[in-house]
């Protein structure tokens, strides 16, 4: 890839949002927001039984409710049928048929003209089930779980180098330990929304949407249209956390009322609604096999991954794919193992695979830290890799050890008591953990356009969106960069799929995508300007550009970013409460744009590491295969209270190897790592290991009198 | 949706008369819990009594020492109190405990005492529950029970009582005021499941809770608030104590008041702990035996076991320090 010489003081600046009034004074409009004309209401009748059949919907009561227009079903008990979706993903499939994969499912869906008269007409559908036995709950042994051949993303079930029974029963020191994390739920603050209309046989939808054009893309495929005729706009989006990457039930539904009603519909799931209807994080039991030398080098990796799909669909999270990238070693193993049971489909939340996968073999690293009575730090020092150890691929850079040095001089990490706890202080017990982060710096095809106006002024539209990560912001900075002229000589457009081709706010991968298809186009602009002697026509001029199999034929190399999470706790000797003192993550994260939106993008994901050590967890009831604490009084997320002292580091981070504008992604880096250091912290300070996510305090409490 | 009437009367004998007249009627004070219930399905009022106009929004000192407190008085305005926070600085520790600053800037002194549980499964009109639907069944028994109650409980109910405030008073002796002129401790305004989990107090249709009033607090008592959460901010308690402690210069315990939050289906005066330990001198030892002695008659659950040995040493290390006895 090229250098490029970037003028100082626009991108890199600390540029606040340009949104950021907008929102504070609630003129920022969200999905559930527009109000359009002769709007109707939808609500969703969910299936109380997690598997078997509908054998019948009775809406009689119902339809008798007071402005009722609908009430669809697969079969409309021979009218009010849904109508006809062509086949797309089959948890799409919906009001399709009789069959019933999770409870909660949609199995029918009133519309009205109020949403209270809605939800009221939905509470009287009499729906009668022909239920089969079911199996909800992850065990730690799924006799039926098997090894897909790719995982999401596209990664390889299995990867294996070496000899790793040979190298385990060989190695003078072996970990072989066992973690669970729970289910979890994104909890973006925005609950999804659509509001879809139909003008003919084209659909525009006000979305809550983290991939506009994606959602353009699966509604026209949904609905035997052609892309250009679905219109998604998400102008501003409270959250998603990877919920909203992907087209849900509830998009679907409001196009499908929208089209049976021939009215414009709204339907706005309600928070509880959201646990059930929207994806989660899958379950993951985990066992790990570390072994190593005397000295602390690895001989041995083995990581195996138990996780959950639904029956509809095959969704495996990557879970054991950071193990392929860590430490160097001379054998390695890495499985995933998928159980299919009659649950929603589980999908992506803020760094799928890495989070849970990295919870594990992080702690994995700390207590064989321990068996060696090697402090943390060195262990993971001394197992730098020189190439990529699942592949051989060299890196397109990588300054783990930076980080991790860095970290440790900051944190005071010298200083540290190297022996297990308990570490007794008054009435706390004192600890601190480390942890590293990683994430893969991908790059998606995507399309821009820049104009010049007349007058001077210029216009960039890209199909991206701003979910709350300041993407408006940097994104304009970056057009400013490559136009040469001061941010404020640039207006950025996004939220609409109809600017074209465009990837998901997810992966990490959208500001890097999108950046690079706006740089392309803006320096296309600049040199059709110079070629018309820098006169802009009354009409303007516009270029198209971006980025597509030129991404493909790019070099085999290890792209990521990597970080270094440390932090420090308090556990209550009486009550074995957990206090936060402080966190601290380094990041090397490639370049960075805006440090402002970039450091709370880290600490966000900082808090969310948190939040899943201490706090989140969904408890499935293994009798009906409901998701019991679905509110946010009982699914807990840490509060402000429960984040504090927390610090982020941005190192250099020069990657010539990745994109023109030199970015890397930042979404979801900072959540890496960060449960494993708090837990690793817990550790020393009590001394007691708990491997079971998340960390309450009844499992750090020895009763005083027992 | 389901239409509901709405009143606000301006006097106490107005609200009174609408509250045992009409069918249905319920009191709505801040609403902070009632109106979450109603949009749930889970409260179905067919008529809400506003008591907001009415003359119960304010904290009166007495001359003895003691205090009386509105019934709609707000729980910021009862925990910012200086009087308050001077005498009875248990009750500041515990509302501020609670909830969050926006909940407690509308939620009351009555409503909190007449929240209800948040068992999952009370919340949730798609499962079975006693106390919701009498003879439906208890799906926390086999089921979601963490949070939920091991003192107390019955077969039909282990809904735990989610309040922090009412802990408090409690430990303060504190009686609840009807319009009627009935004043009741707070052990005999709320009853225990049994057989009929719905009934959570022995308030009925016309009743009108005016305030609590709280008694002196005995001479040279000291207090505290403790509660065990799993957040730091925003989270009900899996454990809590109130405890109010007078010492004699001998070290012997003059008076000891000692009450459990989210053990028990209300707020747990611990009366055996007391008789236990009043005129004695407390030791580590004694004060364990104490806690231990009452929950003799828990009833845990394989989800909340914990909860007893965790109120029990919260308990002890609480006694301990308000006694200025070292822990052992």
């Amino acid at each position: 890839m090229t250098r490029i010489e970037r003028p100082a003081g626009v991108a890199g600046a600390d540029l606040p949002r340009i949104e950021a009034r907008e929102k504070v004074t609630g003129a920022a409009r969200y999905a559930a927001e527009y109000r359009l004309p002769g709007m109707t209401y939808a609500w969703v009748v969910p299936a109380a039984v997690p598997r078997g059949l509908v054998r019948a919907v009775d809406a009689t009561a119902a339809l008798a409710t007071p402005g009722v227009l609908a009430v669809l079903s697969h079969d409309g008990g021979g009218r009010n049928a849904a109508p006809r979706l062509r086949p797309q993903a089959p948890e799409l499939a919906l009001l399709q048929g009789p069959e019933i994969a999770y409870r909660g499912q949609p199995v029918a869906m009133v519309v009205a003209e109020t949403p209270e008269g809605a939800r009221e007409a939905a509470a009287a559908v009499e729906v009668r089930y022909q239920p089969e036995p079911h199996h909800v709950l992850l065990s730690r042994d799924e006799p039926d779980s098997y090894v897909p051949d790719t995982v999401n993303a596209g990664y390889p079930g299995t990867v294996e180098t070496g000899d790793v029974d040979a190298a385990l029963a060989q190695s003078p020191v072996v970990v072989d330990v066992t973690y669970t994390t729970p289910p979890q739920h994104a909890a973006p603050m925005e609950p999804h929304s659509a509001t879809a209309a139909w003008e003919g046989g084209t659909l525009t939808v006000y979305h809550s949407d983290q991939a506009p054009w994606r959602t353009a893309v699966t509604l026209a495929e949904l609905f035997g249209v052609p892309t250009e005729d679905v219109h998604v706009i998400a102008d501003h989006v409270g959250g998603g956390f990877g919920s909203k990457a992907m087209v849900r039930p509830p998009t679907v539904l409001a196009a499908l009322a929208a089209r049976a009603v021939g009215r414009p519909v709204r339907l706005a799931v309600t928070r509880q609604q959201m646990f059930t209807l929207v994806s989660y994080r899958t379950p993951t039991v985990q066992r790990l096999r570390l072994g190593a030398g005397r000295d602390g080098r690895l001989r041995a990796v083995w990581h195996e991954a138990l996780q959950q799909s639904s029956r509809l669909t095959e969704y495996c999270e990557q879970t054991v794919t950071p193990t392929r990238v860590m430490y160097a070693t001379p054998s390695l193993r890495t499985v995933h193992r998928l159980a299919r049971l009659d649950v929603p489909t589980p999908s992506w939340m803020r760094a799928p695979g890495k989070t849970p996968g990295m919870f594990a073999l992080e702690c994995a690293m700390d207590e064989l830290a321990h068996a060696l009575r090697m402090d943390p730090v060195e262990l993971r020092l001394r197992n730098e890799p020189d190439l990529e150890p699942g592949s051989g691929t060299p890196f397109s850079s990588r300054n783990l050890t930076g980080c991790l040095r860095e970290g440790a001089a900051r944190f005071g990490w010298a200083d540290r008591d190297p022996a297990p706890g308990p570490h007794r202080a008054g009435r706390w017990l004192r600890g601190t953990g480390v942890a590293a982060a990683m994430y893969p710096g991908y790059l998606r095809p995507c399309t821009a356009t820049a104009r010049a106006e007349p007058g001077g002024r210029f216009t960039v539209r890209v199909a991206g969106v701003d979910i709350g990560t300041g993407a408006r912001t940097a994104l304009t900075q970056l057009a400013a960069e490559a136009l040469g002229v001061p941010p404020d000589g640039v207006t950025v457009e996004i939220g609409h799929s109809a600017y074209g081709p465009a990837p998901a706010a997810g992966g990490s991968a959208g500001l890097a995508s999108w950046g690079t298809a706006v740089h392309r186009a803006c320096r296309a602009l600049l040199g059709r300007l110079a070629a018309a002697g820098g006169e802009v026509p009354e009409g303007g001029i516009e270029e198209r550009a971006g980025t597509g199999e030129d991404i493909e034929s790019r070099p085999e190399l290890s792209r990521h970013s990597y970080g270094a999470q440390f932090a420090e706790v308090a556990v209550h000797a009486v009550t074995g409460e957990v206090r936060l003192e402080r966190m601290l993550g380094v990041f090397a994260a490639g370049r960075i744009v805006n440090p402002r939106t970039a450091r709370s993008q880290l600490l966000g994901g900082m808090c969310m590491g948190l939040s899943g050590a201490l706090h989140e967890g969904l408890e499935v009831d293994p009798r009906d295969g409901d998701f019991a604490n679905h509110d946010l009084a009982t699914y807990h997320v840490a509060s402000h209270a429960d984040f504090r002292g927390a610090e982020v580091v941005l190192l250099e981070d020069e990657d010539p190897g990745l994109n023109e504008i030199g970015v890397k992604g930042i979404g979801e880096l900072g959540i890496v790592g960060a449960a494993a250091a708090v837990a690793n912290a817990v550790h020393h300070a009590t001394g007691v290991r708990v491997r079971d996510l998340p960390i309450h305090p009844e499992d750090l409490r020895t009763p005083a009198g027992g | 949706m389901k239409p509901f009437g709405y009143a606000r009367p301006a006097t106490p004998h107005e609200a009174a008369t609408l509250l045992a007249e009409r069918p249905g009627a319920t009191a709505l004070a801040g609403g902070t819990n009632l109106v979450d219930l109603m949009k749930l399905g889970v409260a179905t009022p067919a008529m809400l009594v506003d008591l907001n106009d009415l003359p119960y929004g304010r904290i009166e000192h007495r001359p003895s020492g003691g205090a009386f407190l509105g019934a709609t008085v707000r729980n910021s305005a009862l925990a910012g109190d200086q009087g308050i926070r001077r005498r009875f600085p248990l009750l500041a520790q515990a509302v501020l405990a609670g909830a969050s600053g926006q909940l407690r800037a509308r939620a009351t002194t009555a409503g909190n005492l007449l929240q209800r549980t948040r068992c999952v499964y009370f919340q949730d009109v798609g499962k079975p529950c006693n106390k919701r639907s009498p003879g439906s069944g208890c799906a926390a028994i086999e089921g979601s029970h963490r949070d939920l109650a091991v003192l107390g409980t019955s077969d039909a109910c282990v809904a735990g009582h989610p309040s922090d405030m009412a802990v408090a008073l409690a430990a303060l002796d504190a009686t609840v005021r009807l319009h009627s002129g009935v004043h009741l401790p707070l052990d005999d305004f709320y009853v225990l499941p049994g057989e009929r989990p719905d009934r959570e107090t022995v308030l009925r249709p016309g009743d009108l809770v005016e305030g609590v009033e709280l008694p002196p607090p005995p001479r040279g008592a000291v207090m505290r608030y403790e509660k065990v959460r799993d957040r730091r901010s925003y989270a009900f308690a899996l454990v809590s104590v109130a405890a109010v402690v007078a010492t004699e210069p001998d070290g012997r315990l003059r008076e000891v008041r000692l009450a459990l939050g989210q053990v028990a289906p209300r707020p747990w005066r611990a009366r055996r702990a007391e008789d236990a330990l009043r005129g004695r001198r407390p030791t580590a030892e004694s004060v364990r035996a104490a806690a231990r002695e009452e929950f003799a008659a828990a009833r845990p659950l394989p989800g909340n076991a914990f909860k007893v040995d965790l109120a029990v040493d919260l308990l002890t290390s609480v006694v301990l320090g308000l006694a200025g006895a070292e822990e052992t």
